[in-house]
C-alpha cells in the first residue's frame, strides 16, 4: 500500500512536469510565425483551409492582390483545441512543412520510425548488458590482479573516447577499409531480416560500447563493496563454496542497485541516440527530429519533443521505483 | 649511566630549578599545510592526474596561440587545393615518407604519364623522387604522388587584363614562373572534360578520346603542343603582349627550321585572358600580391578538407572557441548556480521545496528542445547566443544541487551553531562559514563540466543544429562531419586530427579530473562516481 500510493505520488509529479513543459513548448511555438509551404501548383484556398481546421487561424480573406489575411486564434483556445483533438480523436496533426511527409498523419509516421530506433536500442542492451555485467563481475571478483587492470584501461578507454569518434572509428574501420558491413543502414522495412540486422551492426556496437564500460564500472563498483560485507563471511563460515557463496548473496544483493540502471538506459538511450542515428543513417526517430528542426513543422516538432521529454521523466522515475520494488528495505522517499 | 639506584641519588646531584628551565609549548617546526596546499600535494602525488594535467595545458596552449601562428582562417577555402593531404616543412625536407603532403597513388599507364609530363615542364616532383614500381601484371604503377604540385596547372584560366599585365610584372620582379605557354583551342582535346584541363599541354594521340593518350617520341617523352608564332612576323590577333619570363629564353626559340619561334602565353577571350597559370605560382602570387593576408605558400599542416578548408586553421579556431565558451559557461552556471544552492541549501523547508520544484521542470527539459525553440526565435544569426542559453538555462542546476548538498552538510555543524550563537548574520554565516567548506568540491566539479561541455557542442555541431561558420570561427563538429564524408575519399586524415583532438582533450580531462576529485576530496579517493 505503501509503494502504490509513493509510485501514484510520482507519477502524478510527473505529469504535472511533462504538462509544464508541454505547455511551455506550445506556447512558446505558437509565438513564431506560422510557415506556409505552398509549393508551386498548390491551390493556397486549400492550404488555408486546412490551417484553419487544425485551428491555427481563422477569418482567412482573399485580398485583391492574391494576399491572403488570417486572424491567428489565440494560443491558448490553440492549446484547448490541440490537446482535445488528441484525447478524444488521437490526433497528433498532420505534416504542414516536411516536404517528404506533406499533408500525411505525423503519429503515422512517427510511428514508422519508431521500430528502426527502438530495434536498434534492444539490440544494444542485449549485446551490452551481458558483456559489461561480465566484465565487471570478472574485475570484481579478481581485483587488482592483472583481469581486473586489464579491463579498467579498456573501461577508461571506453568511457573517455567520446562516441563520436568511437562510432567514426568503427564505420572507418569495418564498413569502409574492411568493407565487413554497409557503411549505412538498409533501408528496408523488413526488420526482422539478416540483411537489416547485418547492417545495423556496426551502430548497435557503436550505441553499445559506451554502455559496457558504463555497466562494467558500476557492476565492479557495487559487486566488490557487498563481497567485502559480513554477511558474505557469514556465508563462507556456514559452509557455502565460494561460488555459491557469490551467486545466492553477492549478485542478488549487487543486482539490486545495478537492475535499476540497465531500466532506465535502456529507456534513456531511446532519446540519445542521434549521433549514431544520424551517423549510420538510420532512418529512426532521431532523423525525423533533425528534419522537423529544419523544416519547421510545429505539430510535429510538438509530438517529437513530447516524446523526447517523456522517456527522460520515465527513465528518472524507474529508478526511484524500481529500487522500493527490488529490495523492500528501501522505502522511497520516507521520512 | 645505569639507573640503578634510584632510591639513593646524592644530595649533591639536586640543583634548584630556575624560571628558564620550565618547558613551554614549543612551535612546530613543520610548517602548517593549508587545505590548498594539502591538495595540491595529494594532486601532485597522482601521476595519471599530473600527466592529464599538462595534457590538458598544452591542448589550451594550442586553443589559445595556434590561431596567431596560421595566416589561415577558418572562413579561408580553395577549391583547388581540396584533400590535399598534411605537409611538414620538417618531413618533407628530411626526405622521410610521412607528413610530407603526398599520398600513395595507384594508376595505370596514362595517369602515370600525365603526372611525369606535368613534372617535366614544372620541373616539380609531382611523383616523389621520381620513384615508382609497377606491380606484376605491369599495368599498375605505385608511387607517392605530391597533392600540391599535382594539381598543376588545374583548368584554363581566365584572368582580367590587369592582372596578366600584373602578374608578368610579378615574374620580372620576384623571377618565378607563374604562366606557361598556352596550347591553340583548336589542338586541344575536344570532349568537354578535356578540353579545359590546363595539364595536356602535349600532342596527344587521339584528341577526340574521352581517354587522353600522350603521344610519346621515341625516347618516351612527350612532346609540348604550345601555341607558338615566328618572331618576325605578325602574331595572331588573339595572342596577348607579353614581355615577361620564357622558357627556353627571353628571345624565344629556333624552330626546326631554323627560325626565331615564340611560344603564346595568353588567349585573348571574352572578360580577359585565358592562361595556363601553375596553381602553385598563381597562389604564392594570388596571396602575396592581391590578397596580402599573410598566406605565402601553399602549405596545409594538417591538409585541408573536401571543400579546401585548411584543418588546421579550424581546430585551432574551433578549439579555441570551445575553451573559451565552455569556461564562459562554467563560470555563468557556477555562479548561478551557488546562490541558488546556497538560499535553498540554507533555509531549506518551504523555500527549497518551492525552488526544487522548479529546477526539477527546467531540468526535465531535454536541451535539444531548448535549442531548437531558440533557433526557432533567435535565428541563424546568433548560433554562440543559442548555445549559450540553452547550455546555461540547464547547466546551473547541477552546480546548485551540488551547492545545496554542501549546505546541507554543514549548516548543522557545532561551528555554525557557534557563530549563530554569537549573534552572525544569514549572509555571514552562509558564505563565511559554510561556503568555502564546500568550495573545493564546487570548484572540482565545476571544472568537469568543461569537457562534457564542449563533447556536447562538439555534437550538435556534428549533428548541423549548431552551425558556426557564420561568424569566422567553427567547431570541432562541423570538422569531424567534414571528416566524416572524407572517409569515403579515402582522406582519413580529415577525420583524424578532430577526433585525436577531442580523444585527448576527453581523455586527459577525466584523468586530470578525478585526480582533482580525490585531492580535494581525500576521503572520496577512489570512489567511483
Amino acid at each position: 500500500m505503501y509503494m502504490f500510493k509513493y509510485v501514484l505520488k510520482r507519477l502524478g509529479l510527473m505529469l504535472f512536469t511533462f504538462f509544464i513543459i508541454l505547455t511551455m513548448c506550445f506556447t512558446l511555438i505558437k509565438l513564431l510565425p506560422i510557415p506556409v509551404n505552398i509549393l508551386p501548383g498548390q491551390d493556397p484556398d486549400i492550404i488555408y483551409e486546412t490551417l484553419k481546421a487544425r485551428g491555427w487561424i481563422e477569418n482567412v480573406k482573399e485580398g485583391s492582390n492574391g494576399v491572403y489575411t488570417y486572424d491567428r486564434v489565440p494560443i491558448l483556445k490553440q492549446y484547448g483545441i490541440y490537446l482535445s483533438k488528441i484525447i478524444t480523436e488521437g490526433d497528433f496533426g498532420i505534416v504542414t512543412t516536411y516536404g517528404e511527409y506533406l499533408n500525411m498523419d505525423i503519429w503515422e509516421v512517427f510511428v514508422n520510425h519508431l521500430p528502426p530506433t527502438i530495434l536498434l536500442n534492444i539490440y544494444s542492451t542485449l549485446i551490452g548488458v551481458p558483456i559489461g555485467l561480465g566484465l565487471g563481475i570478472i574485475a570484481a571478483l579478481k581485483k587488482n590482479k592483472w583481469q581486473d587492470q586489464l579491463i579498467n584501461i579498456f573501461v577508461i578507454l571506453l568511457i573517455s573516447v567520446p562516441s563520436i569518434v568511437l562510432a567514426l572509428m568503427l564505420q572507418y574501420v569495418f564498413c569502409f577499409k574492411l568493407a565487413w558491413f554497409p557503411l549505412l543502414m538498409s533501408t528496408s522495412n523488413n526488420y526482422f531480416t539478416w540483411e537489416v540486422f547485418h547492417s545495423m551492426i556496426p551502430a548497435v556496437f557503436a550505441l553499445c560500447l559506451g554502455s559496457i564500460a558504463g555497466y562494467a564500472r558500476f557492476t565492479r563498483a557495487e559487486l566488490s563493496e557487498v563481497l567485502t560485507g559480513e554477511y558474505m563471511l557469514l556465508a563462507r563460515t556456514k559452509g557455502l563454496t565460494k561460488s555459491q557463496a557469490i551467486y545466492r548473496h553477492a549478485m542478488r544483493n549487487s543486482m539490486v542497485v545495478i537492475f535499476p540502471s540497465i531500466l532506465s538506459e535502456f529507456i534513456g538511450v531511446l532519446s540519445g541516440s542521434l549521433i549514431i542515428e544520424s551517423m549510420f543513417g538510420i532512418n529512426g526517430v532521431g532523423g525525423l527530429y533533425l528534419n522537423t528542426i529544419t523544416f519547421q513543422d510545429y505539430d510535429f516538432f510538438m509530438l517529437l519533443s513530447g516524446f523526447y521529454t517523456l522517456v527522460g521523466l520515465t527513465a528518472g522515475i524507474v529508478i526511484d521505483i524500481s529500487y522500493g520494488f527490488i529490495d523492500p528495505r528501501i522505502r522511497m522517499g520516507a521520512k | 649511566m645505569e639507573m640503578t639506584n634510584i632510591n639513593n641519588i646524592p644530595v649533591e646531584k639536586f640543583k634548584f630549578a630556575d624560571r628558564g628551565d620550565y618547558k613551554h609549548d614549543s612551535k612546530f617546526d613543520t610548517k602548517p599545510v593549508s587545505y590548498f596546499q594539502g591538495a595540491f600535494r595529494r594532486f601532485a602525488k597522482n601521476k595519471g592526474a599530473v600527466v592529464g594535467g599538462i595534457v590538458v595545458a598544452i591542448l589550451v596552449l594550442f586553443a589559445m596561440i595556434a590561431p596567431f601562428f596560421t595566416a589561415f582562417q577558418p572562413s579561408y577555402y580553395d577549391m583547388s587545393y581540396a584533400h590535399v593531404t598534411p605537409k611538414s616543412k620538417l618531413f618533407s625536407n628530411l626526405g622521410v615518407d610521412f607528413w610530407d603532403g603526398c599520398k600513395e597513388k595507384n594508376a595505370n599507364l596514362v595517369a602515370l604519364t600525365k603526372d611525369l609530363a606535368l613534372a617535366q615542364e614544372t620541373g616539380r616532383e609531382v611523383i616523389k623522387d621520381n620513384y615508382f614500381t609497377v606491380d606484376e601484371g605491369g599495368s599498375t604503377y605505385s608511387y607517392r604522388y605530391d597533392t600540391y604540385y599535382g594539381v598543376g596547372f588545374g583548368k584554363y584560366k581566365i584572368i582580367t587584363n590587369e592582372e596578366y599585365l600584373a602578374i608578368q610584372d610579378y615574374q620580372n620582379r620576384t623571377g618565378r614562373q607563374v604562366l606557361y605557354p598556352t596550347v591553340k583551342y583548336a589542338d586541344r582535346p575536344t570532349q568537354e572534360k578535356n578540353k579545359y584541363d590546363a595539364n595536356i599541354y602535349y600532342v596527344t594521340e587521339d584528341p577526340k578520346a574521352a581517354i587522353i593518350r600522350p603521344k610519346l617520341n621515341s625516347e618516351g617523352e612527350v612532346t609540348p603542343n604550345y601555341w607558338k608564332y615566328k618572331a618576325d612576323e605578325k602574331k595572331s590577333k588573339l595572342i596577348p603582349d607579353y614581355n615577361s619570363l620564357r622558357i627556353e629564353g627571353q628571345d624565344g626559340f629556333i624552330g626546326d627550321d631554323g627560325q626565331r619561334y615564340f611560344y603564346a602565353y595568353g588567349r585573348n577571350v571574352d572578360g580577359g585572358v585565358e592562361v595556363r597559370a601553375e596553381y602553385y605560382e598563381y597562389y604564392i602570387y594570388y596571396h602575396t600580391e592581391v590578397k596580402k593576408d599573410g598566406i605565402t605558400e601553399p602549405l596545409f599542416v594538417f591538409g585541408t578538407t573536401a571543400t579546401g578548408k585548411d584543418i588546421f586553421a579550424c581546430l585551432a579556431y574551433g578549439a579555441r572557441f570551445s575553451f573559451i565558451f565552455a569556461i564562459v559557461v562554467a563560470v555563468a552556471n557556477f555562479t548561478v548556480g551557488i546562490i541558488w544552492g546556497s538560499i535553498a541549501g540554507y533555509f531549506g523547508g518551504k523555500t527549497d521545496l518551492f525552488m526544487e520544484r522548479i529546477t526539477d521542470i527546467l531540468g526535465a527539459i531535454p536541451t535539444m528542445i531548448v535549442i531548437t525553440l531558440l533557433k526557432y526565435h533567435m535565428g541563424a544569426s546568433s548560433q554562440t547566443l543559442v548555445l549559450f542559453i540553452s547550455f546555461f538555462l540547464t547547466g546551473w542546476i547541477g552546480m546548485a544541487s551540488l551547492t545545496r548538498m554542501q549546505f546541507y552538510r554543514f549548516k548543522n555543524q557545532e561551528y555554525v551553531l557557534a557563530a549563530r550563537t554569537l549573534g552572525a548574520r544569514d549572509r555571514r554565516i552562509m558564505f563565511k562559514h559554510i561556503f568555502p567548506n564546500g568550495l573545493g568540491t564546487i570548484v572540482t566539479s565545476s571544472a568537469l563540466t568543461i569537457p562534457s561541455m564542449i563533447y556536447s557542442e562538439t555534437s550538435l555541431s556534428y549533428l548541423g543544429i549548431i552551425n558556426l561558420e557564420a561568424g569566422n570561427t567553427t567547431s570541432v563538429g562541423t570538422l569531424i562531419a567534414a571528416g566524416q564524408k572524407s572517409i569515403m575519399a579515402n582522406a582519413g586524415y580529415v577525420a583524424f586530427f578532430p577526433c585525436a583532438f577531442l580523444c585527448l582533450l576527453m581523455l586527459s580531462f577525466n584523468l586530470f579530473g578525478n585526480g582533482l576529485r580525490d585531492a580535494f576530496n581525500p576521503s572520496l579517493r577512489g570512489a567511483e562516481d
